[in-house]
């Protein structure tokens, strides 16, 4: 990664190779709103080229990170660099980020083409040349024949992937992407979901994507960043953050997790559906004996067994898996997912035995 | 969030239509009969003003002394108003909107104000505190006239920015490197289109009739001209208030078919003369 390699004067598109990426560093961001911490300290590193997905519930401080970065808003403390230099001083309109919104943010009064090549008008790039390359970048995202259109003659996905050319007509050094897909429905936000990730390899843009999402989440980034009350609880590859999860509220955030009433026998070891188990991560605070156990549902073992401790109260075929729910005691249900081929046996009603088979799990405060 | 907003914006205006749309299909009676009553209401003193006139009365009033005189200074007045009006009212809206959203309600009832306060104590007010330099010009009308069209400006701007995702709409513009004046130029003011024409009918409206603190600031205005020229002629006068009406009808007729026009390609918010009547009654109650 060179600095030159962000700004060659070559066209996007031409050698299907991407302009490079450039690291950016937010370091110890903090931000309050009145009462409200909306950012405590956050430090988020991302590489050339990465795609780092910023995870949480609505209020977690994940946009007021993404505006910070894109220099609608401004941090209390802490910095920001974009390939090694400071950007605090720089006002939004020069940073050079492309960003797609959460709403559709077309300009009204242009039509697709026009949007796309607003950003190369405010560069003073020539008539013919803007067209050329804003047409280019309509190709990319599949929308040539739509070019002529204005945004309320085009579908919330097509009006998505104009804001996403748009956003990339600038040759930016960093792509933002504030919740995209969200006011779109399943199906487009799918095939959106995936045409912006080929995009972003394709260009190899430093991408920071923001989204409430956990499905979008994994499936899009390289790494994703697990936020809390403006805290950042874990940063990590898609499939660890689902098989290590740092914190309870991460495991709980990321995936489906069983919660079963534990007992700590020491600081390592927990009891669990007459099992002893070691225990992995953060532990409760106050030294409390009675936890919560976490578990996944392809974390428990399932058998039919007459007189067992669980009784089987619905089935859901998943494909490959079937996901079982069983009821324990009371109120207590867990959901259990088995290899379909052989959960013939798990009907509703047949009595079961649920168990841990002993790797290392996850405790929580008791709820 | 921004959808939200967006969302909440919209809503209103959907649900308006529906229901309009609604009661249309299911009292069409009523709603004929309530037009044939609105109509004769509208259109019987208009015919017995015709008939009172007749048509050598309105061969007669472009040739009337003073008539001319009259005319250009109403318009000369409604020029500059609206000018003033749109550059005082343009950007304070927009700023409010993106920073101050807070204080909107304040703001909507300090813009009342002028509708509330009677236009005798207005211009009495004024005319005693204004400078001599400015009193011996009919310019200060036109100051006056700023604010009593402050009302109608603000809410029809503040109506044409709520139907926009303005803060998205600003941020993504920034984000692609333009700045204030590129904003405000390129991508707010098109938007604004309908409500900038609505903000400017009804401007050029109210100084075209406005009577008392002309004639209180002894200035012959249009109306002010029909009235002291009615005690010499009483067919003619009446010729040239129907004059005045048909020439505000063409102005308002051409803003609409721009409008509308406009409107049709880009399919969001439709001036008419029903938008524009409605805005105004709706501001004025």
């Amino acid at each position: 990664m060179t600095a030159n390699t962000a700004k060659a004067d070559t066209t996007l598109l031409a050698d299907g190779a991407g302009h490079g990426g450039v690291p950016v560093v937010m370091s110890d961001l903090s931000r309050t709103f009145g009462a409200v911490q909306a950012l405590n300290q956050l430090t988020v590193e991302i590489a050339p080229g990465e795609f780092v997905a910023l995870l949480g519930p609505s209020g977690c401080g994940k946009t007021t990170a993404l505006r910070i970065l894109a220099g609608f808003e401004t941090a209390d403390s802490g910095s920001v660099t974009v390939n090694g230099k400071d950007i605090a001083a720089v006002p939004a309109a020069k940073r050079d980020m492309g960003m797609v919104f959460q709403s559709y943010s077309l300009f009204p009064n242009m039509s697709a083409l026009d949007n796309v090549a607003f950003g190369l008008r405010m560069r003073r790039i020539g008539g013919s040349e803007r067209r050329r390359r804003a047409g280019e970048l309509l190709d990319m995202v599949g929308l040539t024949e739509h070019a002529r259109r204005y945004p309320h003659q085009l579908s919330g996905g097509q009006q998505q992937r104009v804001a996403l050319a748009r956003a990339l007509a600038i040759e930016p050094q960093v792509l933002l992407l504030d919740e995209p897909l969200s006011a779109l429905d399943a199906k487009v936000r799918l095939q959106l979901r995936e045409q912006i990730r080929s995009v972003q390899q394709r260009l190899g843009i430093t991408t920071l994507f923001v989204t409430h999402d956990q499905e979008e989440a994994l499936s899009m980034a390289d790494r994703v960043g697990v936020m809390k009350d403006g805290k950042l609880e874990q940063i990590a590859l898609p499939d660890q953050l689902y098989a290590e999860p740092a914190t309870a509220f991460v495991a709980e955030f990321v995936g489906t997790m069983n919660r079963l009433p534990g007992a700590l026998e020491g600081t390592d070891r927990v009891r669990a559906l007459d099992t002893v188990v070691p225990v992995h991560g953060e532990r409760p605070p106050g030294g409390l004996r009675e936890v919560d156990v976490l578990v996944r549902p392809e974390g428990l073992r399932i058998e039919a067994v007459p007189g067992g401790n669980g009784i089987v109260t619905d089935r859901s075929f998943l494909g490959s898996v079937s996901r079982i729910t069983v009821r324990l005691s009371g109120d207590l249900s867990v959901k259990v997912d088995h290899p379909s081929v052989d959960s013939g046996g798990f009907a509703p009603g047949e009595s079961v035995q649920i168990s841990l088979p002993g790797a290392p799990v996850l405790v929580a405060e008791r709820e | 969030m921004a959808a939200v907003t967006q969302a909440r914006a919209s809503q209103p205006a959907g649900t308006s239509a529906g229901q309009v749309r609604a009661r249309r299909r299911s009292y069409p009676v009523w709603r004929w009969i309530i037009l044939v009553i609105a109509g004769l209401y509208f259109v019987i003193p208009l015919y017995a003003a015709f008939q009172f006139t007749g048509w050598n009365a309105f061969g007669q009033v472009f040739s009337q002394v003073g008539f001319s005189d009259a005319i250009i200074l109403s318009i000369k007045l409604a020029v500059i108003t609206t000018v003033l009006t749109l550059v005082l009212m343009v950007p304070t809206t927009i700023y409010v909107h993106l920073r101050l959203p807070a204080i909107r309600p304040l703001l909507e009832s300090i813009t009342i104000l002028p509708i509330v306060i009677p236009p005798v104590v207005l211009i009495l007010g004024v005319l005693d505190i204004s400078p001599a330099s400015l009193k011996g010009t009919p310019y200060l009308l036109a100051l006056v006239y700023v604010v009593l069209a402050m009302p109608f400006a603000y809410r029809t701007l503040d109506a044409g920015l709520r139907s926009l995702d303005l803060k998205t709409l600003v941020d993504a513009s920034n984000s692609l490197g333009a700045g204030w004046p590129s904003t405000l130029w390129r991508v707010i003011l098109p938007n604004l289109r309908t409500a900038l024409l609505s903000a400017t009918v009804l401007t050029v409206a109210l100084v075209l009739g406005e009577f008392t603190m002309a004639s209180l600031d002894q200035y012959q205005t249009f109306p002010v001209w029909i009235v002291n020229f009615d005690q010499t002629s009483g067919p003619v006068s009446v010729a040239a208030s129907l004059f005045a009406l048909f020439v505000t009808w063409i102005f308002l007729l051409a803003i609409t078919m721009i409008g509308s026009r406009r409107a049709r390609r880009l399919g969001g918010g439709q001036v008419d003369l029903v938008t524009v009547t409605r805005q105004e009654t709706g501001e004025t109650r």
